[in-house]
This record gives structure tokens, sequence and C-alpha cells, in this order.
């Protein structure tokens, strides 16, 4: 069982943000193209730059608690993994805490945007003083 | 290079990511910031069991040698580096898909606008 341990780590990252997705409706995985955007330049580059830590034998792992299974260039498949994993819950807190503080500004919003940034930002002040009053 | 090295290089790269090439700026926000703080607790609990097994061992001559919650304190830059260049990216690809639907998400906001005065009317009437 306890080859298992690092995967079912992984597998305890995924379950426990998910609650993020269903409940405060984050949006993560609905905007998956978005999502494959960000996170595959991550995993790439940094799995390159761990599998160079590796290469140079930086840190080893305790085979004890690993499938046994490596990718091509020698890292544990469980450590590619992460590298997927952890930026998806990254982006998941992110949004979780972009839903509780709406105010907060992240960068992404509709009103930073150039080209019709006058008449939009209208729009969302206009809104913004409906909902308030 | 050390792993000491190979972090300080990684967040150098993160943070030219976010200031200098993409500008999102997300080190001045503190949605940011309250972000990081969430998971940098679940990364020290994480880390904590990798580390603390060990799942992992470090070389001593690869680090600096500070530890917290038995992982080496370059851990903490690492998944710093990862949090950073993943939201920046994150972050970018939003930008440029609202300024590609821009004229669909100005027609979403528009609508309830146009229809807030009706609303607004029959809450005048019926008080």
């Amino acid at each position: 069982m306890s080859h298992y341990l690092y995967l079912a780590l992984l597998v305890a990252c995924l379950l426990g943000t998910a609650p993020l997705e269903i409940w405060l409706r984050t949006g993560v995985y609905r905007r998956w193209r978005r999502l494959l955007v960000a996170v595959l330049p991550v995993a790439l580059i940094f799995g390159a730059w761990d599998g160079y830590a590796v290469l140079r034998g930086a840190w080893s792992y305790n085979t004890r608690y690993l499938l046994g299974l490596t990718v091509p260039g020698g890292l544990p498949l469980e450590e590619c993994l992460f590298f997927l994993v952890i930026p998806v819950c990254s982006i998941l807190t992110l949004e979780a805490v972009r839903r509780r503080r709406p105010q907060w500004i992240i960068g992404d919003e509709v009103t930073t945007s150039t080209s019709t940034s006058t008449s939009t930002s209208t729009s969302t002040a206009g809104l913004g003083f409906e909902a308030a009053g | 290079m050390t792993y000491s090295v190979l972090v300080f290089i990684g967040l150098a790269g993160a943070l030219a990511l976010d200031l200098g090439v993409f500008q999102t700026r997300l080190v001045g926000r503190r949605a940011f910031w309250v972000a990081y703080a969430i998971m940098l607790f679940f990364q020290l609990v994480m880390n904590g069991i990798l580390t603390g097994l060990p799942v992992v061992t470090y070389r001593r001559e690869e680090i600096f040698g500070l530890r917290i919650v038995y992982a080496p304190i370059e851990d903490l830059g690492f998944g710093f580096a990862v949090i950073l260049t993943t939201l920046t990216l994150w972050v970018r690809a939003g930008q440029r898909s609202r300024l590609r639907t821009n004229g669909a998400a100005v027609a979403r906001i528009a609508t309830p606008r146009e229809q807030a005065p009706e609303r607004r009317g029959e809450a005048d009437g019926a008080s």
C-alpha cells in the first residue's frame, strides 16, 4: 500500500480543492483551454528544471513510496503529476479568493482590457452602483 | 548548479515573467498574497510529509541547510516560483481571452444595466 503514498497525496490535493469548483463555482475546470495554456508550460519548464536537479543528484526518491513508473527523462511518474496537480490547485485557490473577495483586483477583469476600456468601465461602474443601491 | 542556485534562478524567472514580460504584477496584488498564504499552509503540510517520511531525501551539499517542517528552506522558494509562474500565465491567458471576446463581454454587462431601470420602476411602484 505504501507504494501509493505519493500518488495518494496528489489525489488528496485534487479532492481537497474540488469543492472550490463545485461550491464556490470557480469555473477553473470549466475553462479547460485557459487552464491548459497556464498549466502545460509550467509542467514542461519546471519538470525539466526538476529533472536536471534529480540528474545531478540534488535529491533522491524513496522507492518504497512510489509506484515505480518513470517517464522519459528519469522522473518518477508522481513527480510529473505533481507539476500538473499543484498548478491546478493554485489556480483554484486564486479563483476561490476572487469569488469570496470580488473587489480585489487580479488583473484580468473586464475593466483592464484596453480597446473598449472606457465603455466597459462605465457599464461596470453602473452595475456596481445599482447593486449597491 | 546546486538546488539553492536552481531555486534562485526559478524565483528570478518567475518575477521577471510577472513584472517584466507579461506585466501582470501579481506580486503587487492582495488577492495573490492571500491565495499564496493559503497554499503555503498546505505546502508545509504536504512538504512535511514528503520530506519527513521521507519520500524525498536531499543531498546535504545541495542545500543551504535551513529547514522548515523537515523541508529545506529552498522548497519554499521553489513553491513560490511554481505558483507565481502558474498564476501569471493564468491571468495572462484571461486577459487575452477578454480581448478576443470583448464585444461579447460588453454586451453581457450592458444587458442587465439596460433592464435595471425597469426593475427599479417596479420596485418604486410597489412601495
